[in-house]
């Protein structure tokens, strides 16, 4: 399927920016799954610094904004040609050892409750039905709601709550499998909207789980699905933050208010 | 039961034959004035030390003991070809880790150790630095416990302190009794800056040109090792930057400068990994320089030591070194390591904590001498609340035997008398590996005491290494 997408942010500021510094991991991941036919990053007003492929396979890119600008325009687009793998990132070049994916941080920090809801699926399973069974029961766990929890809502908090959007099942998932020894990480990419009526964002976060035999496999707890040709996969972490498709710092410029249009598309070959 | 490194009996060793004679022939009233003097130089040359959590005087003042602490140059060769060899395997195994990762597909290193490793920098991984050094300054702590009986408590690898001492150790007695040094033969150590500074710009990134830009990031001035990281920059001719003096641009990083910016190559820091970029580690982090993390990768700017160095040198990792020095160099270990009790196996845990009267108990990312017993030191109701400790995390403990570390003969009020000391010397690793003869000697003040750490009333002593 070819996928085109359309992400344009405008950051507005209160106070002009006098300097600024973006780390991006926005570029579409390299395996069997996707192909990237063409992609484009622009920051007007910014230098295009020194780019690298890091250990898991993400490329980083990053940018440094001159002031004094009070809009910082990031426009990113592209087409992928996508091919379902049933969730398994084969062929995706990468040299961190899965076991680093079993440390936990501040979001991901199970409690009793996620120790819980891991232990609930059944013991005798093997690894990869384990993985289905645990995305399956925090797809049950998480009612899919938008604005009951934010950017910081930690895999504890979301679960107390009992909804949430795609980053609190992804978090959710990743900590109950990392409490059944399940390396497990964050992934953020896009989903094509139109794919089976569902009604999320086109920017979308799910979790891998490393199986062995297979390596590592997508799992959408919030979907009940794996990924499929109707995701663009762009990079990994330990956690929402640490998977951030951007990070950034300016100086000055106080309050900072984004406007997000993301679109993907599917258009003919 | 102790070894003595002045004494053998009644009769003195080689190494302090000369020394020896000094001692005797130095007046009560005349050792009382030298050390007075002494403090006064520490004083005005603003030498202090801030201890954590102690409160009193911030600027407290580390006691020098004017007794050297003397090497024969036969000792000293061992010492160095055992450095040198632990510093080698050190910086070959963070190679391995950050790459492959041989050692654990051999067997030779639990996988868990490495990889669940709270120092362990998953940012880094893939990446090899210039000359593949990851840990450019490793000090190495080093107790002896007989003539040729040395042991390694524990390997510094991110950034060790306690350099500026050694110097200014040797500055003072030098200054104090000239004498001493026109009548024995003493290896210099003042080739200390020059040699750290050759180091770093040998380790300048392939994007370089001309001579490298070497600059010493600090966290400031309320760190308690400001000193070290002012004197040294001073020392080396390089600036001292705080993160707010340094900034990403494009491919490279660049330090203000009152004549603009001008680019930086090799980035001494002497600052924790979490907070050297906010962009990449804790986003709370003011010390740091965002972006740097990214200006690194790409091989703009070489960052000393590493990030992710850390994963060498913690307590579970020291009981392999042995094993790492076989496994990359193929050669028998020249120093050895304490016998040591990883309290996360259940034998080692139930003898442990059978025992705890005798051992000495450690954390795991524990330094300074704090979040540790010491069994045969502690009351009983210490040893108790210590247990506690243990039981809620035992794998967040190590254990040792409790060592007969070497006294050397210190001044104290009634004379002479022996106190327990260690070793830490520094060794350099860049283009080559070395040291410079000596270290800094820490003793235990406090008559019996066994913690040579100065945040727990410990002192330090110049040491000398003779030439043939």
């Amino acid at each position: 399927m070819r996928l085109k997408i359309t992400h344009h942010t405008v950051y507005n500021y209160a106070n002009p920016v006098r300097f600024g510094v973006q780390s991006l991991r926005t570029t579409p991941s390299v395996f069997q799954g996707q192909k990237v036919l063409d992609w484009k990053i622009d920051i007007e007003g910014a230098e295009c610094g020194p780019g690298f492929r890091d250990g898991a396979g993400d490329w980083v890119q990053l940018w440094t904004i001159h002031g004094p600008i009070q809009q910082i325009p990031v426009r990113i687009e592209g087409q992928v040609e996508t091919t379902d793998l049933a969730g398994v990132l084969r062929g995706h070049r990468e040299v961190i050892n899965p076991l680093v994916y079993l440390q936990t941080t501040d979001a991901t920090e199970p409690d009793d409750a996620l120790r819980d809801l891991a232990a609930s699926v059944g013991q005798d399973l093997g690894k990869l039905d384990l993985a289905h069974e645990l995305s399956r029961k925090v797809g049950e766990a998480i009612k899919y709601q938008s604005g009951v929890t934010s950017l910081t809502t930690t895999a504890a908090e979301a679960l107390a709550i009992g909804a949430g959007v795609c980053q609190d099942h992804a978090q959710v998932l990743i900590t109950v499998a990392r409490e059944r020894g399940l390396p497990a990480r964050y992934v953020s990419g896009y989903l094509h909207a139109d794919a089976e009526g569902n009604v999320h964002e086109a920017a979308h976060a799910w979790a891998e789980l490393h199986v062995e035999g297979l390596g590592w496999v997508g799992f959408d707890a919030a979907n009940g699905t794996c990924p499929s040709e109707y995701y663009v996969r762009t990079g990994s972490g330990l956690d929402a933050r640490d998977a951030a498709p951007v990070r950034g710092v300016t100086i000055m410029g106080g309050a900072e208010k984004l406007d997000v249009a993301v679109a993907v598309e599917q258009v003919a070959p | 039961m102790y070894y003595n490194e002045m004494f053998d009996g009644e009769k003195v060793r080689e190494a302090y034959t000369s020394l020896s004679d000094w001692v005797d022939h130095m007046p009560s009233e005349i050792r009382q004035m030298k050390q007075a003097e002494a403090e006064a130089l520490f004083r005005r040359i603003g030498i202090t030390f801030a201890v954590y959590g102690e409160g009193g005087d911030p600027d407290r003042l580390i006691p020098f003991d004017m007794m050297p602490r003397v090497f024969t140059q036969r000792e000293w060769l061992r010492l160095e070809r055992g450095i040198k060899q632990r510093a080698k395997a050190l910086n070959a195994f963070l190679r391995d880790v950050y790459g492959r990762g041989e050692i654990v597909r051999a067997g030779r290193i639990p996988a868990r150790l490495v990889y669940q490793n709270e120092a362990y920098e998953k940012a880094v991984v893939g990446f090899v630095p210039p000359r593949g050094v990851y840990s450019h300054i490793i000090g190495i702590d080093l107790v002896r416990t007989g003539r040729d009986e040395f042991f390694v408590l524990e390997d510094n690898c991110r950034t060790p302190s306690g350099v500026s001492y050694m110097l200014e150790n040797r500055e003072i007695m030098m200054r104090m009794f000239p004498d001493l040094f026109r009548g024995n033969r003493i290896e210099p150590v003042d080739g200390y800056p020059d040699l750290l500074r050759r180091t770093l710009e040998s380790v300048a990134p392939a994007k370089c040109q001309g001579r490298p830009r070497v600059v010493i990031l600090t966290p400031g001035h309320f760190n308690s090792a400001y000193y070290e990281h002012s004197f040294l920059a001073n020392l080396m001719g390089v600036e001292l930057v705080e993160g707010a003096d340094l900034f990403v641009e494009g491919e490279f990083v660049y330090m203000r400068t009152t004549e603009g910016p001008k680019r930086v190559d090799v980035i001494y820091r002497r600052l924790d990994d979490a907070f050297i970029d906010p962009l990449c580690f804790r986003r709370d982090s003011m010390l740091g320089v965002p972006g740097l993390m990214d200006v690194y990768r790409s091989g703009g700017v070489s960052i000393c030591s590493a990030p992710g160095a850390g994963v060498a040198d913690d307590k579970a990792i020291y009981t392999f070194v042995p094993e790492m020095v076989r496994f990359y160099l193929g050669e028998e270990p020249i120093l050895k390591n304490v016998d040591t009790w990883t309290l996360w196996k259940q034998d080692d845990y139930k003898y442990v904590m059978d025992n705890l009267a005798d051992l000495v108990v450690k954390e795991v990312h524990g330094s300074g001498g704090y979040g540790m017993l010491v069994g045969p030191r502690s009351t009983k109701k210490q040893i108790e609340e210590f247990r506690k400790l243990i039981e809620k995390n035992p794998s967040n403990y190590i254990a040792q035997p409790t060592l007969s570390l070497s006294t050397c003969p210190t001044f104290v009020d009634e004379g002479i008398a022996p106190r327990h000391v260690d070793l830490r010397p520094f060794c350099l690793c860049g283009e080559r590996i070395e040291l410079v003869p000596g270290g800094l000697t820490r003793v235990a003040l406090k008559e019996g005491s066994l913690v040579v750490n100065s945040s727990q009333g410990g002192g330090v002593k110049d040491t000398w290494v003779l030439s043939e």
